[in-house]
């Protein structure tokens, strides 16, 4: 899988194909969206609104952090991931384990308020490697293909979250429904432009997560471990002879990916939500292995596409209230941008004349 | 091979063996710690109903005592196998996870009575998708294609069979359901086969968008038209006779058509696929595609016509969830079978017949909720319901050894010139 992310790319590999792609992807919903029997005007209408949400004021580009966030943080987890030849499906389920920890940190202690933020990011991301480090293990150990235990994984998540929510002393006080308590005032990320706007929803986490691209850039390209990742990504045998323990470095680059989606999921609960729901997690760990892959699973190309689809997210919103156009069509959207971003060929055979 | 290679495999074998033995003690010990502890009276299972033609009496079992056996004989089986290493032990594994399954519902029944019939029948129903869906996945995996969109592909069966099946009937519902999977069968293949995207990434890609979309028409197109979500199911067959066999009658021979068409697929697929010559050349591509090429074989057609018919089954296997059972089509209803059914065609090592017989091992597991929820099981209905998937994962962690998948599996072929 890691030939897709050499890292001597020409520029039309880079920013032509991943552009291509999107409008491509964007064109076909819309083509989809008048298919399914809406008039034109629709479709126009979510396409503005699509521009509108995510860009088009103040709020629209904060919701769009916002929703880049949770996308940047497990994306980065995914592409390390990729780059040592592991395909992680389960940043949805290690979302929902951090942010579990996250939820029960954050309203059972009483810490003073950078300190108790602290303890709650860190216990996300440490649940989420634990959740993560099952997956590397089994396969280290045994072989067991990553793809179908991180998804069993995730769907065992979900069951967990169902349980864990009814459980007495976690379940919001007076509340039959599958609701937890919410987290303390200390436990929650400040918004960065609260002084200017306090609607303004973007959160010191997304500041994480810039912080998390760049030590995540220094950790893939300018540490050993980096180099490990990268060397059994590329051949796990030929990585053996060199001396590296391939079985050791499965384990690692499995946790640090759901260690930043642990991260992820605990920054959405300490940022935005301050409580956990069944389906909190909002499908953030599918879309993230689509951000991964569009950002080739480089660090750099993360932020950009991470940025990209937070974008579609603050936009698909403003697409379901202003032209009542279902979030759904931002997934399909999703699927054909992974589909052309994975076949290189395909849209080359279609714009031909771009790449002469 | 030089002596101290030798000496090391033997090594790592004792290794294993003891592990695994050391688990089946620890396994042993944990089945009489959690259920033979305290638990009292008898568990009464039902064979037969009262008004079947031929009755059989009732299987009562004293609980403490039959689980304590079957505790010693697990705690046995491992202390065997450390001692004398053997080389064939799946065949001990195999009876100590049966035993731990009996002594599981022995516990959960103790007391109580409880329909073995009727657990056998929804193991068998719940067995359908998942041995559908590793049919899919050999057909494909035969020709080295790895299918992860199978899960996709069973959903868009489940969504086709759903909205046609209202529109048109049961019957061109189903041949439609068949139809749509057999197309995203098609853009697997061409998307793997002519552009040579990686194979997971595809398959992913597939599963996604099969989501979004259904879940798209779902929300825009049924939800204000029900009528278009409300399909006619296809009721059980009586086969005359046969099923009047206690047991064995209402589990075999009173089922719908799906259950009757996952066997003859079963059966039909192993002829395929051992017996002619189209599935010893399917075979070859899947292995050695060059040589088989040098043969005259068109690897490129070989893989077109088994992922599409790959996807064609999983698109059957897909209307089960609407046209099988319920009649009505929800968002992500597969739950994850399509997994599940590439785990059993792992466990059933990419034979048609062993993944039927591991489907009916994850059936059974999948039937627990539903079932042991009229026991009033002490177990948390959320932690029956992850019994399938934490199968799953044990299975494919290679609990029965290092099942191999063949030869080319996973890779591109660029035709020379």
């Amino acid at each position: 899988m890691s030939h897709y992310f050499s890292n001597r790319e020409t520029f039309k590999e880079i920013i032509l194909i991943p552009v291509i792609a999107t409008f491509l992807a964007i064109s076909l919903g819309l083509l989809l969206l008048i298919f399914s029997g809406s008039s034109s005007e629709i479709a126009l209408k979510a396409l503005i609104a699509l521009f509108l949400g995510s860009f088009g004021s103040l709020s629209a580009i904060s919701e769009t952090f916002t929703a880049a966030t949770p996308l940047i943080l497990a994306a980065l987890g995914i592409a390390i991931g990729f780059r040592a030849g592991l395909f992680n499906i389960g940043a949805e389920g290690q979302i929902i384990l951090g942010g579990m920890a996250a939820v029960i940190i954050g309203f059972s202690f009483h810490l003073p308020f950078v300190f108790h933020i602290i303890f709650v990011l860190l216990a996300g991301a440490l649940f989420g490697a634990f959740y993560a480090f099952i997956s590397g293990w089994l396969k280290a150990v045994t072989g067991a293909h990553e793809v179908i235990t991180t998804i069993m994984l995730n769907l065992i998540a979900y069951r967990l979250l169902d349980f864990f929510l009814r459980i007495s002393w976690i379940q919001k006080e007076g509340r039959n429904d599958p609701i937890s308590k919410s987290i303390l005032e200390t436990a929650e990320l400040p918004r960065i432009f609260y002084v200017l706007d306090p609607n303004l929803r973007v959160h010191t986490g997304f500041l994480i997560a810039i912080i998390a691209v760049l030590v995540v850039y220094w950790l893939i390209f300018h540490t050993t471990i980096g180099y490990e990742f990268r060397a059994v990504g590329k051949n796990l045998e030929a990585s053996r002879y060199g001396g590296i323990n391939p079985a050791l470095t499965i384990i690692i680059a499995m946790s640090s990916a759901g260690l930043l989606a642990g991260l992820a999921g605990a920054s959405q609960i300490a940022g935005i939500l301050g409580r956990a729901t069944p389906g909190f997690s909002a499908g953030i760990g599918f879309d993230a292995i689509a951000v991964a892959l569009l950002g080739r699973a480089h660090p750099i190309g993360v932020l950009f596409a991470g940025i990209l689809f937070g974008a579609l997210i603050a936009g698909g919103r403003e697409m379901q209230v202003s032209a009542d156009v279902s979030l759904d069509l931002i997934t399909v959207i999703q699927a054909l941008i992974i589909i052309f971003i994975a076949a290189p060929i395909l849209i080359q055979k279609l714009f031909p004349w771009i790449f002469k | 091979m030089n002596n101290h290679t030798t000496n090391k495999m033997q090594d790592v074998k004792t290794k294993k063996s003891t592990i695994i033995g050391l688990c089946l003690i620890f396994l042993g010990c944990m089945i009489y710690l959690f259920f033979g502890l305290g638990v009292e009276g008898q568990a009464t299972f039902r064979l037969s109903r009262p008004t079947d033609p031929f009755a059989l009496p009732n299987l009562i079992l004293p609980a403490h005592s039959f689980i304590g056996a079957s505790a010693l004989l697990i705690a046995f089986f491992g202390g065997r196998i450390i001692i004398k290493a053997p080389k064939k032990y799946t065949i001990f594994i195999a009876l100590s996870f049966f035993l731990a399954i009996a002594a599981f519902l022995v516990w959960a029944t103790a007391g109580k009575s409880f329909s073995l019939t009727g657990m056998l029948q929804a193991t068998l129903v719940r067995a359908v998708p998942i041995a559908l869906a590793a049919m899919a996945g050999i057909m494909c995996e035969r020709v080295a294609v790895i299918n992860i969109g199978i899960e996709g592909m069973l959903l868009a069966g489940a969504f086709a069979g759903a909205v046609f099946g209202s529109i048109f009937g049961n019957l061109i519902g189903l041949i439609l359901a068949i139809l749509v999977g057999g197309f995203f069968g098609f853009i697997l293949a061409a998307l793997v086969v002519t552009f040579r995207v990686d194979q997971i990434i595809a398959g992913v890609a597939i599963n996604i968008f099969v989501l979004g979309i259904t879940s798209f028409l779902t929300s825009h197109l049924l939800k204000s038209n029900p009528e278009l979500n409300d399909a006619p199911i296809f009721k059980s067959i009586k086969i005359p006779f046969f099923s009047e066999i206690p047991v064995l009658g209402p589990v075999l021979f009173k089922q719908n058509i799906f259950v009757y068409f996952a066997i003859f697929i079963v059966i039909v697929s192993t002829f395929y696929l051992f017996k002619t010559a189209y599935g010893l050349r399917a075979r070859a591509v899947g292995e050695h595609p060059k040589a088989a090429e040098t043969l005259g074989i068109s690897v490129i057609k070989t893989r077109f016509y088994h992922v599409i018919m790959g996807g064609m089954i999983a698109g059957f296997g897909g209307a089960w969830f609407t046209l099988g059972s319920v009649g009505r089509f929800d968002e992500g209803m597969t739950g994850g079978r399509g997994f599940i059914g590439l785990a059993a065609m792992i466990f059933g090592r990419w034979h048609p017949i062993g993944a039927l017989f591991a489907a009916l091992i994850f059936g059974f597991a999948d039937s627990l909720q539903q079932k042991l929820a009229i026991l009033r099981t002490p177990i948390p209905s959320e932690f029956l319901a992850m019994a399938p998937y934490l199968v799953t994962i044990i299975v494919v962690a290679g609990i029965v050894g290092n099942a191999k998948p063949p030869q080319a599996i996973g890779q591109a072929y660029v035709k020379e010139n």
